[in-house]
């Protein structure tokens, strides 16, 4: 018996519509729970490997080896209050959090996990993903408005102006993924992946300018370093959650982490096979999205650690005027190779 | 009361009540907020008219883009609400004289014959897996290629037309000129000097 059959028995004395949205209820938060963990244990992972990579230890004194200090932080946020600055709009000032962090979870709805794990298999997944990341440019707006301070003002327009930017890249690099599989649902992406060439086969290998493009522009989206001049806190202190405190700062840290989460997967879901495994002797699984999941958080680490931030002008510059034209003119060079079936990868292309 | 009623009433009624915030608060940034729920809750309104296409380039197009612009420039206004309010007694006869003809002409539109019930069959229920977007790109680029087409380069000219409008390269730039910094090689700016030990 499987664990749905079980659930459905177990509320059986329910009508059938409500015990159907518990069981959905059930399945998200087998999403949420999970994520929040790997956000929680993200930012240990980030201390850590940061630390290692600028040769320090790294937080290493709450519970075995530092294991319990994200649970010790977020007890900490937890307690703390939330302080609300007299001029601040309230309502909108509490909103925004929740706007920031709720299309960051809700984009998870469909993501396959494996061939037959996915929340919401839906036809349209690739625009419902799309237009839910587009989203969370609200909270940051809403928070740095109502806050009525300049700093976070400042932050958050910058913020607005760069998420907008590289967001029309961003929707051309999935136009370029769209035209090579030939569908929009997350799923029939990973399967138009999976061909006898392997990890060669996956799209990155035909759609490489726009893969690297894609990511960098996620880097861009999710406002981490070195785009990170939303926060710039050499400049405007931390940019639009200055005025922030307690529950509410941690809910953009979430939402901040949560969105790199889903770059990283999304990245492997649409470049990297999701799911397909690159060797023969390891069967393809949820293992395998695992992996290329965390091989992209460790470069947003690593990018981190590595690069200073970009001077803001230039951050335009690079969206509008080299991402733009190298994923127009790749449009143009997919639509061609899968137009006139050019081997290897669209040798058989329904086209 | 099945589910989908639940829902249409619940995306119904906040439609409603959002388009209505938008006209009645005071605060224009207020009234931009409401305008984003209004058009979350159509989206999910034709979502359960199964034009999950629409609904979602709804949310991709008006939320997600335009709307952010409007927030930018509503947000950058100075806005004095006693100033705003001054007025409202003087212009009122005015503002009656223009509003009565316009509630006239929509109120005959809408009662015309041509909103009645009957003309519309109602949506056409599909089987789980149909393709809503691959249908309604077939029509645009089969039946409806000109009208597409020329709509393309309506917006191209649009663009170049609003471009052309707010560059203005007279004006003395302070931009940096990119390509120049990027070109600067070390030996235009270190000199190492051999000095020898004092």
């Amino acid at each position: 018996m499987t664990i749905k059959d079980y659930f459905f028995e177990l509320t059986s004395w329910l009508p059938l519509e409500l015990s159907l949205t518990l069981w959905t209820t059930v399945k998200i938060m087998a999403i949420c729970v999970p994520l929040m963990l790997s956000v929680a244990y993200l930012t240990f992972a980030e201390r850590k490997i940061i630390g290692y990579i600028q040769a320090r230890v790294g937080p290493n004194r709450v519970g075995p080896r530092g294991w319990l200090q994200p649970i010790a932080d977020a007890l900490k946020l937890l307690c703390k209050e939330i302080v609300i600055p007299t001029g601040a709009n309230k309502l909108l000032f509490l909103t925004a959090p929740i706007l920031a962090l709720a299309p960051s979870l809700a984009a998870w709805a469909v993501i396959p996990f494996d061939s037959t794990l996915v929340l919401s298999d839906i036809n349209a997944g690739l625009l419902y993903v799309l237009a839910l990341t587009s989203l969370g440019v609200y909270g940051i707006i809403v928070a740095g408005w109502a806050s009525n301070s300049k700093y976070a003002f400042l932050g958050s327009m910058r913020s607005a102006a760069q998420i907008v930017s590289y967001e029309i890249a961003m929707g051309f690099a999935l136009v370029g993924v769209l035209i090579a599989a030939g569908s929009l649902n997350l799923g029939a992406i990973i399967r138009a992946q999976d061909s006898e060439l392997g990890m060669f086969g996956w799209f990155w290998a035909p759609l490489f300018p726009v893969f690297i493009i894609y990511f960098i522009s996620g880097v861009a989206e999710t406002n981490r370093a070195p785009f990170d001049v939303s926060e710039g806190e050499s400049e405007i202190v931390a940019g639009f959650h200055v005025e922030y405190a307690g529950m509410a700062f941690a809910l953009f840290f979430l939402a901040e982490y949560a969105n790199m989460i889903l770059v990283s997967a999304l990245t492997a879901v649409l470049f990297l096979g999701g799911w397909l495994s690159p060797v023969e002797w390891i069967p393809d699984g949820i293992h395998w999205l695992l992996i290329k999941i965390s091989f992209f958080l460790f470069l947003f680490l690593w990018f981190r650690a590595t690069f200073p931030r970009y001077r803001y002008d230039q951050i335009m510059r690079l969206g509008w005027k080299i991402f733009l034209p190298i994923t127009i003119v790749w449009i143009v060079v997919i639509s061609a190779m899968v137009v006139w079936k050019v081997p290897p990868w669209f040798a058989n292309s329904a086209i | 009361m099945s589910f989908e009623v639940i829902v249409f009433y619940l995306f119904a009624g906040l439609t409603l009540t959002s388009a209505f915030l938008v006209i009645v608060v005071r605060n224009p940034v207020h009234a931009a907020l409401s305008l984003i729920l209004c058009f979350f809750s159509s989206a999910g309104l034709w979502l359960l008219l199964e034009a999950e296409f629409l609904a979602i380039v709804l949310v991709l197009v008006y939320v997600g883009a335009v709307m952010v612009l409007f927030m930018f420039v509503v947000m950058m206004l100075d806005i004095n609400l006693a100033e705003i309010r001054k007025g409202f007694l003087k212009y009122l006869a005015l503002a009656l004289v223009v509003v009565a003809p316009m509630i006239l002409i929509i109120g005959t539109v809408a009662s015309s014959s041509y909103f009645d019930m009957p003309r519309y069959s109602a949506a056409v229920k599909q089987v789980a897996g149909h393709n809503n977007t691959y249908e309604i790109g077939k029509e645009l680029f089969t039946k409806y290629v000109w009208p597409f087409e020329i709509a393309a380069v309506i917006l191209l000219v649009a663009i170049v037309a609003a471009i052309a409008l707010t560059l203005r390269t007279t004006r003395q730039l302070k931009n940096p000129n990119v390509e120049q910094q990027l070109s600067v090689e070390r030996d235009k700016r270190i000199r190492l000097v051999d000095m020898g030990a004092e």
